[in-house]
């Protein structure tokens, strides 16, 4: 045990660069949840025979080495984290290398990027991981000085006492402090004396990503590695009867013709897996082979029973609810009833980096490379199937090119695995764009029947019901008794305490169709429903949109966000049925607001000429950061409310790739203007908060340029 | 499989491919020129833009042997050290999220800058059409373009 701790510490240093006596500090996370976590440096847990979370390492130089233990997908954790490491380090950020941590649970807890969590997930723990570094380093140079530490501080990786202004550098220090027990408490910076969190510093990987030299899954290469494709069945339960590769054998280049198997939730899929030297040499191959599918024994969906299906499904009980009050009581008596019904469309998630792995599987351990957003999810996956100890699974991240809740899913990565066992060679396994996009599992598709009864221009009665497959009944040995709360995720939780009868529902719809996570996951599709119905509701209430939601939000941090709305785009200031929309959800502890303004050209078509974003995501780390993803998050709105849609004919995804799905494109797309409040909230999630309220903001445009309600996504801007 | 002579970058290179294999996959497997990358196959989504005698091309869509004796630039090739026009401004405005298409987009941008230098918002949009961003940096990238359009009044010209 002992000798493999220090090999762990011996890889990380070497995988940092670091030369000689260091000072490496890390969080020991206990195992019982009851033990507070503590921070010890290197060598103590060495000599305890503890896995340490090496998050901060110094080497005698004065270099600073962080891990990242969170996948890098564009949100910028890259970024975040050391961001908010040197702040309590006192170091400058270019001082500071990052290095990608490897998947270890055990380490660093859980490493899945979802759920907008890097930052509001672990802030507290970087806070005071830098702070106990800095407190050594500080402890040190007064024990060197022989003065009181009281009279020495830190600032840019150097320790100077105030009186004589001696100064140490962090290099000079390392050693002694190396030796120190790490103080158990530390004083945290205020937010006021912040120099490095709050700022709009560039990001550390730009410079990486202008010039190629950034290292995506697919530009990985290993010694002798091979290059897999694979013919997998189109539909999602068929099966492989047969296969002829005699064709394919003659083929240049090709080594391997294989049958694979990956699982899918707990659903297996079955294709013929292609190796060859290169992967244009595979892909070539592939157009050769001959494969018999066994597609019987399971429904073949199309989307127009699927969606009828969906339609039916709402007439029936529900499982389980989220009720306050008496909602069926009051609106059966009410005299102002507004009913609405909406629906939104299954997608693709699209990474411009299609899904790629390289597995070398060996007789008693396995790397991974790749894409990835669960290294530790990976971990366990592959040790229960590999049948090897989670210790001899190393999982390293790549940059991804794009994620979206795709890159946390464990098939791509156990097939890639199944392969290099079978075969006993390292080997990429590349996905085409049509695998990417054929195969899912996809955002899945929803209808809402929304009902709300009005009084006195206030909501007194409102309910939803959703159906939709069901994201968590997929999984083995689900319980599919149980409400997920999936249909609450996106909406107000103020609104929850000023309407007094309200009724969540959730439908599953039964269908073979594999489906995921898509950026805000539920709220992508939710928050549509719930804030066009909203705006459906002000305009029988006769009231502005804006002051509608307002009397129903009685929080100053929501009064607030509104007021920044109003201020920004001048909405008290515009003109009747100008164009106008607005919509605000809520989602990963994070409320946006987003304002849009539309106009009819003169050939007739509508154009969006301002979106306003409004976020607030509480205590923040780097506002250009939480700008790009704003943005981002309504480009991926935009393309799902007015352009793309994954269809399914006789059980297969229809759109294969950009020549049928399309995606926004720069000329679809305006500046955005993003906003971020100040306040001293907890830290919400930035990566996806921004997504769930463009759609409704844009149809409540629409609605009040032209009369015209959108209830059913996506549209054409062009039909209007 | 034939043999190939290639000029990437100012380098010349002898390669061994299959005449209908494109030049995307001629970089990226076998002379490990990683920058370009593959996102459709198809030309439709720009990942995979160098420049052909400056003018930019889909590579995923050029089999090798259509090449001949032009000039090939990559994005390895714009800079050694960043100081590109284009590269500066998408660093100034913090362009790249995922990053994944950059290349492509840098690529398309300098050869829309060497045809005009001083583009519109609409020049920017009819040129740039081709190039998608699933991170939607769309409205940086138009930026970026009109900063790299002053720097390199500034800057003296760059060979590529």
């Amino acid at each position: 045990m002992q000798k493999a701790k220090s090999i762990n510490r011996r890889r990380f240093l070497k995988l940092s660069g670091l030369t000689g006596a260091a000072l490496t500090i890390g969080y020991y996370l206990p195992v019982l949840a009851n033990d507070s976590e503590t921070i010890m440096t290197a060598e103590t847990a060495d000599n305890l025979g503890i896995e340490l979370t090496s998050w901060i390492s110094i080497d005698k130089t004065g270099k600073v080495s962080l891990l990242n233990h969170r996948s890098e997908m564009g949100q910028g954790s890259f970024q975040a984290v050391p961001q908010i490491i040197a702040e309590e380090l006192e170091v400058d950020l270019n001082q500071v290398s990052i290095a990608f941590a490897t998947g270890d649970q055990h380490k660093f807890g859980s490493q899945v990027t979802g759920g907008s969590s890097t930052v509001r997930g672990s802030y507290k723990m970087l806070l005071r991981t830098g702070a106990t570094a800095r407190e050594m380093l500080i402890e040190a140079a007064a024990k060197k000085w022989n003065v009181p530490k009281e009279e020495c501080y830190a600032l840019k990786g150097e320790v100077i006492h105030r009186p004589s202004n001696k100064k140490f550098g962090y290099g000079d220090l390392v050693e002694e402090a190396a030796k120190l027990t790490p103080p158990k408490q530390v004083i945290l910076k205020e937010r006021k004396d912040y120099n490095i969190i709050g700022k709009s510093l560039p990001r550390q990987d730009t410079p990486l990503k202008v010039n190629g030299k950034a290292e995506f899954g697919l530009d990985k290469r290993l010694p002798g590695m091979l290059y897999a494709v694979v013919e997998r069945n189109p539909r999602f339960l068929g099966k492989v009867k047969s296969f002829d590769d005699s064709a394919v054998k003659a083929m240049p280049g090709v080594k391997h013709v294989l049958k694979v198997q990956m699982p899918v939730f707990d659903t297996i899929r079955e294709g013929v897996a292609i190796v060859a030297d290169s992967t244009w040499a595979a892909m070539q191959a592939r157009k050769v082979l001959k494969v018999e599918w066994d597609d019987t024994g399971f429904e073949h969906v199309d989307t127009t029973a699927l969606y009828n299906r969906m339609k039916e499904d709402l007439k029936k009980q529900s499982l389980s609810e989220r009720t306050g009050g008496n909602f069926e009581v009051v609106f059966t008596k009410s005299d102002k009833k507004v009913e609405a019904v909406y629906e939104t469309p299954y997608e693709a998630h699209a990474c411009m980096e299609p899904l790629n792995c390289i597995a070398d599987v060996k007789d008693d351990h396995c790397e991974i490379w790749g894409p990835i957003q669960g290294p530790d999810w990976i971990q366990s996956d592959l040790s229960e199937r590999l049948k090897m100890p989670v210790e001899k699974i190393t999982v390293h991240m790549t940059f991804l090119g794009g994620g979206f809740g795709r890159k946390a899913f464990t098939d791509y990565t156990a097939e890639a695995a199944l392969i290099s066992k079978e075969i006993k060679a390292p080997v990429q396994v590349v996905w085409s764009r049509e695998d990417d996009m054929t195969q899912g599992p996809f955002r899945p598709g929803a209808v809402y029947e929304c009902k709300a009864s009005l009084n006195n221009g206030r909501i007194e009665a409102f309910q939803t019901k959703m159906a939709a497959q069901n994201m968590d009944h997929q999984w083995p040995h689900a319980n599919k008794a149980h409400f997920n709360g999936s249909t609450t995720e996106g909406f107000l939780e103020p609104y929850f305490e000023s309407i007094d009868n309200y009724s969540f529902a959730d439908i599953p719809t039964e269908s073979n169709i594999p489906v995921m996570w898509w950026r805000s996951v539920y709220s992508s599709t939710n928050g549509f429903a719930y804030e066009s119905f909203m705006d459906e509701l002000a305009h029988a209430a006769a009231k502005d949109p804006l002051d509608f939601r307002r009397q129903h939000l009685n929080n100053e941090r929501y009064q607030a966000l509104i007021d920044t709305i109003e201020e920004k785009t001048g909405w008290k200031s515009r003109t009747k049925n100008e164009g106008w929309g607005v919509a605000i959800t809520e989602c990963f502890k994070s409320v946006v607001g987003e304002a849009v303004k539309v106009s009819r050209k003169a050939d007739g078509k509508i154009t969006i000429d301002r979106i306003v974003a409004v976020m607030d995501c509480g205590w923040y780390v780097n506002p250009d950061i939480i700008r790009q993803q704003v943005e981002g998050s309504i480009v991926m709105a935009l393309g799902a409310a007015t352009i793309h849609e994954t269809h399914f004919e006789d059980g297969k995804a229809v759109e294969q790739n950009f020549d049928k799905y399309h995606m926004p494109r720069i000329m679809d797309v305006p500046d955005i203007e993003v906003y971020i409040m100040e306040n001293d909230e907890k830290p919400g999630g930035v990566g996806e908060p921004g997504l769930p309220p463009f759609a409704p903001a844009l149809c409540n445009a629409i609605f009040d340029l032209t009369g015209k309600r959108i209830r059913k996504l996506p549209f054409n801007l062009n039909e209007i | 499989m034939a043999s190939y002579n290639l000029s990437i970058n100012g380098h010349n290179y002898t390669v061994e491919a299959d005449s209908k294999m494109p030049l995307l996959w001629v970089l990226r497997d076998v002379l490990n020129l990683t920058g370009t990358k593959y996102g459709c196959g198809m030309a439709q989504c720009g990942a995979c833009t160098v420049h052909l005698n400056g003018n930019a091309i889909r590579s995923c869509s050029m089999p090798v042997s259509a090449v001949g004796n032009q000039k090939i630039t990559t994005i390895e090739g714009l800079s050694a050290d960043n100081s590109h026009a284009v590269q500066q401004a998408w660093i100034a405005e913090q362009v790249p999220q995922c990053g994944y298409c950059q290349s492509g987009q840098i690529m398309s941008a300098v050869a829309l800058l060497k045809r005009n230098p001083n583009p519109t918002d609409h020049d920017i949009d009819l040129a740039m059409n081709g190039n998608i961003c699933r991170c939607g940096t769309y409205p940086r990238i138009r930026k970026a373009i009109h900063r790299a359009a002053d720097l390199m009044k500034q800057q003296p010209a760059k060979s590529f």
